[in-house]
């Protein structure tokens, strides 16, 4: 599904040319649940963003679902997210005056699907993650869990390849930390495809394969016995 | 906010546009109740002595410097009239007052603007009958007969008996109204049979325009001084006041005054324009965060440039709609409460008004385009890190 051969970026700060990642080698297969660590500054962030093309690479190649990610412009790379990739952020990222329905037809918007469809499609996923019944209801209305939840629900309602979540629990107190892993254990456990961005050792260890990353490389690459996010709920 | 100031920006374009007219009304009111096309000829004396006459001689126009000027200048001329001033004791019944009454010919009704309110003004056959016939001003009327009709009745204007034919009204006040006119043949045969006339006042045709008009004053002046023999140098033998000349200076000097307010009219109009760029840049950075959310999800710059134009534009819309009806609305409100002020009728076409708004609309789109454009390069990774 992902293929990163010898993947290099680096940022200039001023003067100085911060090298982010050296040479990363890198392949996740379909259905895989796969944890980024590291401290911060590893540069796990970085190979995110790139795997999730909202930043470039430097050298090296990179090829998504079997098409090569290179040369894109605006308009190609914004076509590409919307079809093989769903965000999910640490800081949720939902439009705040959206509702948590227009929030989740926000993708399908930019597919052009008609409205009906996108609203009838949009409640689908919000009754997935079980937030029917606040589809109304503005983000400001809603819990951190339920936040996250919502934004769950807009990655996977245009229906991607790819789950990208960046620290996904990082806002959240650990209880609704493990409902919302083990509702991406569930959407997992359904075929999708899942990469997580995090530091924190329990959540990582839900996931079934650990990637730990240092000053820009790769420096384990570790199948895991995923433990259900159930046993703590 | 920026809704705000396209509101002001318009308000007061077409407030000051609307005063700016209303001043040109003022202005147009003042100069001209009569008709603009307009020359008057006054007799004058010379100060030159010329081909044996005298110094200080007398020019007196006749009859025959009527139909002179007539046979001369067809291709200038639109109509000529005589116009002799006389003042009398006007008696009808035991009233009696003094007033100026007027001979004239029926073109004066043209050169005056007079309108009729009752019955006729004079015609041809009245000139050539010398009939003793009186066309009355309002303020006679009201005057001599008190509310009675006039139309028919007799009035006697020093010693003679005039019949009164219709009764007039003129824009150009008290006095215009409380003349008489009669036929300037009746007059001339009255006053021992002689053709002899005060003003020459004639019309030039409008389509001339003031360069005509000025060549045709300056073919006029030799012809009368040829005909008098007074000297080509001397300026007093009689003088021709042409309206045109005093129109071309005060269009010219409300053409300013116009010009004036829509500059300011135009600065206060960029002024909103530049505001709505202004905000829509701070829109626009306050939105960082979600143009680069709306752009991980697949939004294309283009549909970004598309949202905040959407957005800029329905917002000047709005604005710029209340903004003209309350313009509107302030003219009507002052209407002619600033007559005084010599503001008179102040009003704005509506096509103006409308031009104004979609002008606004499209540099508020315009406006707009410049920061959605920036926003739909924003990087997403650099948008979402915006905290």
């Amino acid at each position: 599904m992902i293929v990163i051969n010898n993947l290099h970026k680096s940022y200039k700060m001023g003067s100085n040319v911060l090298h982010v990642l050296k040479g990363i080698n890198f392949n996740v297969n379909e259905g895989e649940m796969v944890a980024i660590m590291g401290s911060s500054g590893s540069g796990k962030s970085t190979l995110l963003n790139i795997v999730g093309m909202l930043d470039l690479l430097d050298s090296g190649s990179y090829t998504l679902d079997g098409v090569p990610i290179v040369n894109l412009n605006e308009t190609k790379a914004a076509k590409y997210r919307n079809k093989f990739l769903g965000f999910i952020f640490q800081s949720f990222n939902l439009i705040n005056y959206k509702t948590a329905l227009e929030n989740v037809a926000l993708p399908l918007y930019y597919q052009r699907v008609p409205k009906k469809e996108r609203d009838e499609k949009a409640l689908q996923y919000l009754t997935k993650v079980g937030l029917a019944n606040w589809a109304t209801h503005l983000p400001s209305e809603l819990s951190g869990g339920q936040k996250q939840r919502v934004a769950i629900a807009r990655a996977l309602a245009a229906q991607p390849k790819v789950l990208l979540a960046d620290e996904p629990t990082g806002a959240l107190d650990s209880t609704t930390s493990y409902e919302v892993m083990q509702l991406l254990q569930e959407i997992n456990d359904e075929g999708k495809t899942l990469l997580v961005v995090t530091h924190e050792e329990d959540i990582a260890k839900m996931c079934k394969r650990i990637v730990q990353l240092k000053d820009g490389i790769i420096i384990e690459d570790k199948k895991v016995n995923q433990v259900r996010a159930s046993e703590y709920v | 906010m920026s809704g705000f100031t396209i509101t002001l920006g318009l308000l007061i374009f077409i407030t000051l546009l609307g005063l700016g007219n209303g001043l040109q009304n003022s202005f147009n009111q003042f100069f001209m109740d009569d008709a603009t096309n307009t020359m008057f000829i006054f007799p004058g004396r010379t100060s030159m002595p010329y081909k044996g006459y005298n110094v200080n001689r007398t020019i007196q126009f006749k009859n025959d410097d009527l139909t002179d000027i007539q046979n001369n200048f067809p291709y200038y001329l639109e109509y000529i009239t005589p116009r002799l001033f006389r003042n009398g004791i006007v008696t009808y019944n035991n009233e009696s007052n003094s007033y100026s009454y007027v001979g004239v010919n029926p073109a004066h009704q043209t050169s005056e603007k007079t309108i009729m309110m009752k019955g006729r003004y004079l015609n041809d056959l009245d000139i050539k009958e010398k009939t003793k016939y009186a066309v009355i001003g309002r303020l006679v009327e009201k005057d001599l007969f008190k509310g009675k009709i006039a139309l028919g009745e007799h009035i006697i204007i020093n010693n003679t008996a005039y019949k009164v034919i219709g009764v007039f009204q003129d824009e150009g006040g008290d006095n215009e109204e409380r003349r008489i006119y009669i036929p300037y043949t009746t007059l001339q045969l009255i006053e021992k049979n002689t053709d002899y006339i005060n003003q020459i006042v004639l019309a030039y045709k409008p389509e001339l325009g003031i360069a005509g008009a000025m060549l045709f004053e300056e073919k006029l002046t030799k012809f009368l001084k040829e005909k008098h023999e007074i000297a080509p140098d001397d300026q007093s033998g009689f003088f021709i006041r042409n309206i045109a000349d005093n129109m071309n200076k005060n269009q010219q000097l409300s053409g300013v005054l116009t010009l004036i307010v829509t500059f300011v009219g135009i600065g206060t109009l960029i002024a909103g324009v530049i505001g709505i760029s202004n905000i829509m840049v701070f829109v626009i950075k306050e939105r960082t965060k979600e143009i680069g959310v709306r752009k991980a999800l697949g939004a294309t710059p283009f549909s970004i440039i598309t949202m905040i134009l959407q957005e800029s534009i329905f917002i000047t819309l709005i604005a710029g709609y209340i903004g003209l009806f309350l313009g509107i609305f302030v003219l009507n409100m002052i209407g002619d409460k600033l007559e005084n002020y010599f503001i008179l009728n102040p009003y704005i076409d509506l096509g103006t008004a409308i031009t104004a708004t979609i002008i606004l609309i499209l540099f508020g789109a315009l406006a707009g385009y410049v920061p959605a454009k920036r926003a739909a390069r924003i990087q997403p990774i650099v948008a979402l890190r915006d905290e």
